[in-house]
């Protein structure tokens, strides 16, 4: 019999993340016995809090969910009410509301690519240890984030938790001029999106190949962000009030977020399943650069989530030039929505992937239930299977900290809210 | 709460920023500063900030700046570690500074709400109440907001560096629309704003788009909530209606909580008060 050695070792906490998780990996005999992402952001029960609640002041509430994609949040609860009332909020809101969530994409797009993964393939801990050799790569970055920012602030004030979002439309329309200016800046900035999507294009990123089911809200015409079914690439294809006859949510003991699995099996939210389901509704320009980009999609390598992220941006950017062109404020800037009784279903793509909501509204408009699923919790289990298998191509017989790099960068490919979900790496390696 | 000011005798400050339960949104003030953030990078030392990158949350600092409220066992021990490591410690925003919309379960059965969501609540640490740090360690300088501002923050470190004395607005929103020539939502629309007894700090931003301040940055100094009650009443407002406008972000702060309970009691049926 061989000598037994057991390992355990302790990383604090797990960086550039959004919010507070830990890994358990258990080693034996050269192969994995367990392994859990742990998930110990504290509950804040944001589902039962909106009991009783009106249902306009659902978009305040729930942007507190997350303060890097409040405009999701935001955006699945009013499609959800103004589903159940029956309105048409017209093609100006469609258009604005596109926009705003142009603005979320780029920003949360920036921010998680220069600040939270680049670090990882260019070898440095953080950002601000890569400002020094990459001075010029993440001063751009920094400023799309800020460009995406500026987008959100024209709609609705601020960046964080924006004001302007009500059931039926906004509050208020932009003045021409602000909007003018703006645009002009959107249209100065395309060059640098392009550069971005070529810098991510050469990163030294890891080979790897799995297979797993991407899902995706699919627009008939548009890349999917406020609009469209709910599809896979295993021929799902529902409406989201359907949601419950194929996904499940179960709780799992090491985490405070629920599981989410489709038909029982594991799936893949956010930028790469949209990518693999969508590519053909990309801007043009945006296709042009996935071409050179040499990304043939569907990708089966998770590496190439900071690519879909730099297309995606780029092709958020395009949009909302295109949106806010011949911009005139409207008579009024939003519809009024009549109170119905009933179940609300609304589904979005915020930037991280798929965000379900549920609502029952009473006759006077108030909130008896709330249902609200987000990307992070369906990634979960496709995170847990994903490192088991890339960890097993990478070696197991890596050093600790070798393995520890590899587990949190796998899992940032999937750029985890812990916030949105219900914290950040704490890893335990038990060899024996 | 006092108002010392930090000794800082580095050359570079040594800064942490905590999180505890909240949304991420706050720590955005640093983290959405764009090239900026380089800059301030240049000017201190982030020894922990794990959103950013570095992790070293039991590290001696000169600066701690701590988002979200403590919300279950572990946290009460993690903040006072927090608090002996940290000369200077500074809380950001409204779950920080007064238990963040999640106070809301402090109002009710949070053991029927975990039931309700986890099929196995007993996998899950979570105290019954979400307090605000002051009410677990000495807070030195508190910023409110929902979320806390980059200017807020700046000012403030800009302060601590300079070894002054942090000033913190505690005027309402209503002055600041005054000021920025904003015409009055209440008066002039009937709708029932929160600004009168709201601090100012966001740059009246809700107003200025035409709608009602829901009371993000939290109570202002020397507030009139029943008066400002009486005028949502007196707009058609239900008692619960009036109760829900206190008891939104900033429930868990002193005025609105006490405000936000006596109209809940009057719009409750005899005898559920």
């Amino acid at each position: 019999m061989s000598e037994t050695r057991n390992i355990a070792i302790h990383v604090p906490v797990l960086a550039r993340v959004e919010g507070e998780g830990a890994l358990h990996l258990d080693v034996r005999g050269g192969r994995i016995e367990a392994l859990s992402l742990r998930i110990f952001e504290p509950p804040r029960y944001f589902e039962k809090f909106l009991e009783g609640r009106d249902t306009a002041e659902l978009p305040d509430l729930v942007a507190r969910i997350c303060g890097i994609c409040p405009v999701a949040y935001q955006m699945s609860a009013v499609h959800a009410i103004e589903a159940l009332s029956g309105i048409d909020p017209g093609p100006w809101v469609r258009a604005m509301r596109r926009v705003l969530y142009c603005g979320e994409w780029i920003e949360s797009h920036a921010l998680h690519i220069h600040l939270l993964a680049a670090p990882d393939f260019l070898g440095y801990d953080n950002a601000i240890a890569m400002a020094a050799a990459h001075s010029e790569a993440l001063r751009r970055g920094l400023r799309l984030q800020a460009l995406g920012n500026d987008i959100i602030r024209l709609l609705g004030a601020r960046s964080v938790h924006p004001v302007g979002v009500r059931v039926g439309g906004f509050h208020h329309a932009p003045a021409p001029d602000a909007v003018a200016a703006l645009r002009a800046r959107l249209e100065a900035s395309m060059p640098e999106a392009e550069a971005l999507v070529a810098w991510t294009a050469q990163l030294a990123l890891p080979e790897s190949d799995q297979d797993f089911v991407s899902v995706a809200l699919r627009h008939d015409a548009e890349y999917p962000m406020n609009a469209g079914r709910l599809v896979s690439d295993r021929g799902l294809d529902i409406d989201a009030a359907e949601f419950d006859r194929h996904f499940e949510e179960r709780q799992v003991p090491h985490s405070t977020a629920l599981h989410c699995r489709l038909h029982g099996e594991p799936y893949l939210v956010g930028p790469l399943a949209r990518l693999n389901l969508n590519a053909d509704r990309l801007p043009a320009a945006t296709r042009r650069l996935l071409d050179a980009a040499g990304l043939r999609l569907p990708s089966r390598n998770l590496y190439h989530s900071i690519v879909a992220r730099a297309l995606e941006l780029h092709a958020a950017l395009v949009e909302a030039v295109a949106l806010l062109a011949d911009y005139r404020a409207p008579g009024r800037p939003c519809t009024d929505a009549p109170v119905r009784a009933g179940i609300a279903y609304g589904c979005t793509e915020a930037p991280r992937g798929i965000l379900w909501h549920r609502y029952e509204l009473d006759a006077g408009g108030l909130i008896r239930a709330a249902r609200i699923v987000p990307p992070t919790s369906q990634n979960q289990a496709r995170i847990e299977t994903d490192l088991r298998a890339d960890l097993e191509a990478f070696g197991l017989d890596r050093p600790d900290d070798a393995l520890r790099r590899r587990c949190e960068t796998v899992i940032r490919n999937y750029d985890p809210c812990i916030s949105c979900a219900t914290h950040f790496l704490d890893l335990r390696v038990t060899r024996s | 709460m006092s108002r010392r000011v930090v000794d800082i005798d580095r050359a570079r400050p040594r800064v942490a920023v905590h999180k505890f339960a909240s949304c991420d949104g706050c720590q955005l003030a640093f983290l959405n500063l764009g090239e900026t953030l380089l800059t301030v990078a240049g000017l201190v030392e982030f020894v922990h900030f794990a959103e950013a990158g570095p992790v070293d949350p039991d590290a001696e600092v000169d600066i701690a700046f701590v988002e979200g409220s403590v919300a279950t066992a572990e946290d009460c021990a993690r903040i006072a570690r927090v608090r002996a490591r940290s000369r200077y410690l500074v809380t950001i925003g409204a779950c920080a500074t007064a238990g963040g919309v999640q106070a809301l379960r402090n109002l009710a059965d949070v053991g029927a709400w975990r039931d309700a969501i986890y099929a196995s609540p007993q996998y899950i640490d979570s105290l019954a109440v979400s307090t605000p740090i002051a009410q677990h360690v000495k807070v030195d300088l508190e910023l409110w907001g929902c979320p806390v501002t980059s200017r807020q923050v700046l000012a403030a470190l800009r302060a601590l560096l300079f070894g002054v004395a942090p000033v913190e607005d505690d005027d309402k929103v209503c002055l600041d629309c005054k000021r920025r020539g904003r015409v009055c939502v209440m008066v002039a629309q009937g709708i029932a704003c929160m600004g009168p007894v709201t601090r100012t700090g966001c740059g009246a931003i809700c107003p200025s788009v035409g709608r009602d301040c829901y009371a993000c940055f939290g109570p202002a100094e020397n507030i009139n909530t029943p008066a400002l009650g009486r005028w949502f009443e007196g707009l058609g407002l239900a008692p619960s209606a009036v109760a829900r406008k206190f008891l939104s972000i900033n429930n868990g702060a002193a005025p609105f909580t006490e405000a936000g309970l006596r109209w809940r009691a009057r719009g409750a049926p005899d005898g559920e008060a």
